[in-house]
């Protein structure tokens, strides 16, 4: 019978193995690029001065993962790769955000090595549109996956974050 | 805006320059090429500044990322208040503090591939002699191999991928202040066995389990209760392994759909010849969408073997199902309706039930007060509990 196991189960990991994906699934000037239709703005550099890190440590829980984020603006519409660690390891997103909505967001990297149903569409296009409210929140609920809860959680601080510096930067 | 600061002083160090000259009538050349090379000083330290500056900022980040350790330690608890009126003539209530668990995890990443993960336990805060009740155990130790991305083989003592609590019990995670009992009598969490297991995804949703272990070890004197048959690797009997498989689907976010069987040739690991194997069949979802959230899962073994039928054992079932509300994201109330029977095998009177509700309150995402009130309904003659259980848990 455990013989049977073993053939079924290594049969089963030979098939299923050409099926899966690398964890880097876009990058992040590809994802620019895409953004503005082939031809990206000059990238500027928000410093995260005291001006911003109070609210930066108050969406994300602790401060930012660096001192600057570059980003990417063109009239309402601006572009973000932003950062920040699931469980153990650093998720890299990739956020589009126009007329203070959310119109994308992507996961470019993903690290950790569990949890990543958060990368495929049916749970980012749960971010469409969103908004934040004036206390930083998410304008609506975000149903979780089960067993990614850590990943959830960063995704929805990073789309609060962006949104957020969207709002500071907005010209 | 250190660079626009920079920008801006030195423009308006131009100008002033330019507006002074432009109030003289005549410059010489002498002062014009001397007002030429310190713009051109000023530039060339402004360009050494900003570098110095994207260079420090570098540092500061690359730091930052390095000071993340491969070795990583974290754990979680809890204390239970139980305040329960024993219905059962001559009956003893139930009153007590107890520190039910506080454990310990450390875990360490060798490189990129290979990781170990363990779990130290200490159950009702002493253990020992004359600490009746009282455990230290592990509850995982194991080295985890990545063969891709999507696919792992562990091996050392590993939780068995079955029920809903069994693989994530921390406290703030769950609803009442003791875990359910179908989790506890049928799906014996927390239930950890030696052994290797492989776990894997594919497609968009799927992911699956599959683990050969060390198998329970039932005898007649426990009435062949699953509980009882754990032996936790600790010089556990290797007679009869076990293969456990599990299926997930998690295709529309907020649901959970998985199914687990487990198979084991000898229930006893050979020393009853009345008995046989033992086969596990388990089934839970978990959906939450919104506010709202629910928790089912079944569970039931099939005991081969006239031991195990003589008793009604050759059957055990049980089955629970949790709503549950979140007001807001620190408050969030439940009820439950739990069910199980490990003698449903026969027509005697041996089926449990259970009701609870209660609430849960997270001061912060990973601490939880909890307080709950339970009705029991058991078998004439058995120990039947009522009332409130209030608990606190953490972890980090």
């Amino acid at each position: 019978m455990i013989r049977f196991y073993f053939i079924v189960f290594f049969t089963f990991c030979f098939v299923v193995s050409p099926c899966v994906a690398r964890s880097v699934y876009q990058t992040p000037k590809d994802f620019v690029s895409k953004a503005f239709l082939g031809t990206p703005p000059a990238p500027k550099t928000l410093w995260l001065t005291k001006q911003y890190s109070p609210t930066v440590k108050k969406i994300l829980g602790h401060q930012y993962i660096k001192k600057r984020i570059q980003y990417w603006r063109m009239n309402n519409k601006s572009v973000w790769i932003l950062e920040e660690i699931g469980k153990e390891k650093t998720i890299t997103l990739g956020l589009i955000i126009n007329e203070q909505k959310i119109q994308q967001l992507s996961v470019l990297i993903y690290r950790e090595k569990r949890g990543d149903e958060v990368r495929h569409h049916f749970f980012t296009r749960q971010f469409d549109n969103a908004k934040i409210t004036k206390d930083h929140e998410l304008n609506r609920y975000i149903d979780g996956v089960s067993g990614a809860t850590l990943s959830v959680n960063a995704l929805k601080k990073l789309a609060r974050l962006a949104l957020y510096l969207d709002s500071q930067t907005d010209e | 805006m250190i660079r626009k600061t920079l920008l801006c002083s030195s423009i308006t160090i131009i100008l002033q320059t330019l507006t002074l000259s432009a109030s003289h009538a005549a410059v010489s050349d002498e002062d014009f090429n001397q007002l030429q090379s310190i713009v051109k000083d000023q530039s060339a330290q402004i360009s050494s500044l900003q570098e110095k500056l994207e260079l420090t900022a570098d540092m500061i980040d690359q730091g930052g990322r390095k000071s993340s350790s491969a070795t990583s330690i974290g754990g979680y608890g809890e204390l239970h208040y139980n305040n329960l009126k024993n219905q059962k003539a001559g009956g003893e209530d139930k009153k007590q503090i107890d520190m039910h668990r506080a454990v310990l995890f450390v875990s360490h990443e060798f490189n990129d591939n290979i990781r170990f993960w363990s779990e130290l336990e200490v159950e009702h805060s002493q253990a020992g002699d004359g600490k009746s009740g009282g455990e230290v155990s592990m509850e995982q130790a194991y080295v985890e191999f990545d063969i891709h991305d999507q696919l792992s083989v562990r091996s050392g003592m590993l939780l068995i991928p079955a029920g809903i609590i069994n693989e994530t019990h921390e406290p703030p995670t769950f609803y009442g202040v003791e875990r359910n009992p179908i989790e506890s009598k049928i799906v014996p969490s927390t239930w950890r066995e030696g052994g290797v297991a492989v776990s894997g995804r594919f497609g968009t949703a799927w992911g699956f389990d599959a683990a050969l272990h060390s198998g329970l070890s039932t005898s007649i004197a426990d009435k062949y209760g699953i509980r009882k048959g754990r032996k936790v690797a600790r010089q556990a009997p290797a007679n009869d392994l076990a293969v456990t498989t599990r299926l997930k689907w998690t295709g529309i976010p907020g649901l959970e759909l998985a199914a687990t069987a487990q198979y084991q040739p000898d229930v006893t690991q050979g020393t009853d010849a009345s008995a046989g194997s033992a086969l596990l069949t388990e089934a839970h979802v978990v959906w939450s969408h919104g506010p709202f959230a629910v928790r089912g899962l079944y569970a039931t073994w099939a005991l081969e073997g006239n031991g195990p039928k003589s008793i009604g054992a050759n059957e055990q079932t049980g089955w629970y199902i949790e709503p549950s509300y979140k007001v807001n994201s620190q408050w969030g109330v439940f009820t439950r309706y739990n069910n199980w029977d490990n003698q449903a095998g026969n027509s005697s009177d041996s089926e449990y039930a259970q009701l609870d509700a209660g609430v849960n309150y997270w001061p912060h995402p990973k601490i939880v007060v909890k307080a709950d009130y339970q009705r029991q309904s058991t078998p004439n003659g058995k120990d039947n509990y009522d009332g409130i259980n209030l608990g606190v848990g953490y972890q980090f």
